[in-house]
């Protein structure tokens, strides 16, 4: 995936140069492994920091929200389809936007990395599909789709949806992917299995907010569990406070997530909480035939409805 | 001082011995990394760890903690009276504790307990404390302790000091508290064996810094309109993660949690980087933007608590922000950026 570094370069270089965008949105080189960080850059002359491989988990879009300027972004799949949520939310114009489109080859899942090794991981490598891990005392070539986030090994749009050029061929999307193999299992489970999995999977939580807060979908000037009058959720570390959180949110996101996986990818102590946006998207896709971000011309169902709906209620 | 030698087989023992007088408090792992909690009798903290992932600040400083206790039911005669809630202030031992987190508690003390201000809870949950600090012998990457007025043997704030060498822990008692553990813990065997070996060894394994020398005499108001604050706030998502794992960040806020007619006053840690943090009442906010928020983290603690204090940086180069930032916001570069910061002020007034 190296190569798009070059062309996304050569790419935010131009459109600063011609005026096209008075900002480009991209990532640049962290100060970890496994880690980039998201930037702008506003000079032709600043457009060799932007740099492109497996780490740039983040979901870009989430920067744009209400920003003024013409933009250029780096997307892939997933940003790209969070753009579309967020041109339909009126979060931002089409108009101001000039997408630097990015086919996805999948981001490396630095939870799962790390938890692999026994000592500090040094160095973090990539070439020709392979990931070269470096300790202290080791070196161990891995596969990819060994270290994949979990919502990339899943992902079916792997091209973006929307772009105003592109900085690689497209790749080929995966097909016959069970994306929902997690939910079945946990659908499968009795009230009280489920209680008792909930309880294991949030008792982790600090309330940090990095998931919501890297969430492109989480842009409400308060959020519910900020409120004071009136108080919706206590803000201690009780469990049924910390679960209200996470599931409130969950609905929230219904029909607009995109299964990005910026929220685990953020989340410090590695919460899985992607499971809860999954059942919603498989809900939505069960009973509506619903994916989310595919198209500008279309608003999500939760936020629309239909005379011929088939619900008595609705008419 | 005298250096004490545990071997490693009556470890175990001593530990058995304490719990008779102490609460033991250690690192225990769970899942893929290290936090502390109470060790239920029996268990051993696990010391096969480089730094736990949260600090040790919780176990004086909960995240959530019950202050008050109440009743609004009026039918009864102490209605809307706050009570104390009862808690547990025995004694407590914690094992396992690094230098870093165990010198982050001198640092917050300036705030918890101070002439005019003494905060009960705090007070007494760190009084009740004997901290048994574990040196670093092989420090992350991302550690910065040693430019940060700490060190990976450094003995600041904490009670013991333990080397692991191998078969047997060697141990300092460093304090009267300390002391007493030890000999509590029949742990009373004198070595002649000397940690500063391997205490120059560890410091050597640092391989990462920050400079800090400059920043007491830039001018506050410079800094604070410096240039680089909107690139630098750019990426935060402004959640809670760099204030929740610092062992140095001391803000809570308060709130009275009511379920039908009782109800409890809660303290719950706050972070700066909420935008609620600061939010009046007329709705105005006087940081309204990440950037006011991000910049307001680390002037705190790279330039007001030096002013204030005079007692260096309010970090202690745990480097646990550094690791745990979400899109790798790195207080060791913003560091350099101010302190190298020039403003260009004195050549203009020249």
């Amino acid at each position: 995936m190296s190569g798009y570094t070059d062309k996304i370069r050569e790419i935010s270089e131009r459109l600063l140069k011609e005026g096209t965008a008075e900002m480009v949105i991209g990532f640049k080189n962290g100060t970890m492994p496994m880690m980039n960080e998201p930037c702008f850059i506003r000079k032709p002359e600043d457009a060799g920091k932007l740099v492109w491989d497996s780490n740039c988990g983040i979901n870009l879009s989430n920067y744009l929200t209400d920003r003024k300027e013409k933009i250029a972004i780096v997307a892939k799949g997933c940003d790209s389809r969070n753009i579309v949520t967020h041109i339909v939310e009126n979060k931002i114009t089409r108009e101001q936007l000039h997408i630097i489109g990015v086919p996805c080859h999948g981001m490396i899942d630095r939870h799962k990395t790390a938890s692999m090794f026994d000592t500090e991981i040094l160095s973090v490598t990539e070439q020709d599909g392979k990931i070269l891990v470096k300790t202290k005392d080791s070196e161990k070539t891995l596969e990819k789709a060994d270290v994949l986030q979990k919502n990339c090994a899943v992902c079916t749009h792997r091209n973006p949806v929307i772009h105003d050029e592109l900085a690689g061929n497209p790749v080929e999307e995966q097909r016959d992917v069970d994306r929902y193999a997690d939910v079945r299992g946990i659908e499968a489970m009795s009230p009280q299995e489920k209680l008792n999995y909930f309880d294991g999977l949030f008792a982790d939580c600090i309330r940090c907010y990095a998931c919501r807060n890297a969430c492109p979908l989480c842009y409400c000037p308060t959020c519910f569990v900020d409120e004071s009058r009136p108080q919706w959720v206590g803000k201690s570390t009780d469990a049924t406070d910390v679960k209200t959180f996470h599931f409130l949110r969950a609905y929230h996101c219904a029909g607009r997530c995109t299964d990005c996986g910026a929220c685990e990818r953020a989340c410090p102590v590695g919460i899985n909480m992607r499971v809860l946006t999954k059942k919603l998207e498989k809900d939505c896709l069960d009973n509506f035939g619903w994916e989310a971000g595919l198209t500008p011309d279309q608003r999500p169902p939760l936020d629309t409805f239909k005379t011929d709906d088939p619900e008595e209620f609705i008419k | 001082m005298k250096v004490i030698k545990i071997d490693k087989k009556d470890w175990p023992g001593g530990l058995e011995k304490l719990s008779g007088n102490y609460r033991l408090f250690g690192p225990v792992k769970d899942k893929d990394s290290h936090d502390f909690r109470e060790l239920p009798k029996g268990k051993l903290p696990d010391f096969d760890f480089q730094n736990t992932r949260l600090p040790a600040k919780s176990l004086v400083y909960p995240q959530s903690e019950a202050m008050f206790e109440y009743t609004l039911d009026e039918s009864q005669p102490d209605h809307h009276v706050m009570k104390a809630v009862k808690k547990d202030y025995s004694p407590r031992a914690v094992f396992g504790i690094r230098p870093c987190d165990a010198k982050a508690f001198v640092l917050v003390r300036k705030n918890f307990d101070t002439p005019e201000y003494k905060d009960p809870y705090w007070i007494q949950a760190y009084e009740a404390s004997t901290f048994v600090g574990l040196a670093c012998d092989d420090p992350h990457g991302t550690c910065f302790c040693t430019s940060a007025g700490c060190g990976p043997f450094h003995e600041e704030g904490l009670d013991v000091l333990l080397a692991d060498a191998g078969d047997h822990f060697l141990a300092k008692g460093l304090t009267e508290k300390g002391q007493n553990l030890l000999k509590a813990a029949g742990w009373t065997a004198e070595t002649e064996a000397d940690i500063e070996a391997m205490k120059k060894a560890a410091e050597g394994k640092i391989s990462s810094s920050v400079s800090t020398d400059k920043l007491e005499a830039k001018e506050t108001t410079a800094l604070y309109d410096a240039p680089f604050w909107e690139e630098q706030a750019f990426a935060c998502l402004n959640c809670g993660t760099c204030t929740y794992s610092c062992p140095t960040c001391w803000c809570f806020d308060i709130q009275d949690e009511n379920h039908k007619k009782s109800g409890i006053r809660m303290r719950n840690w706050d972070s700066c980087m909420f935008p609620l943090f600061t939010l009046h009442g007329t709705g105005h906010n006087p940081r309204g933007t990440k950037m006011h928020r991000l910049r307001q983290r680390f002037m705190h603690k790279l330039k007001y608590y030096v002013d204030k204090y005079g007692a260096g940086i309010q970090c202690v180069g745990c480097g646990r922000c550094v690791r745990l930032c979400p899109v790798n916001i790195d207080i060791r570069k913003i560091c350099e950026l101010m302190n190298d910061y020039d403003s260009g002020a004195d050549t203009c007034a020249a």
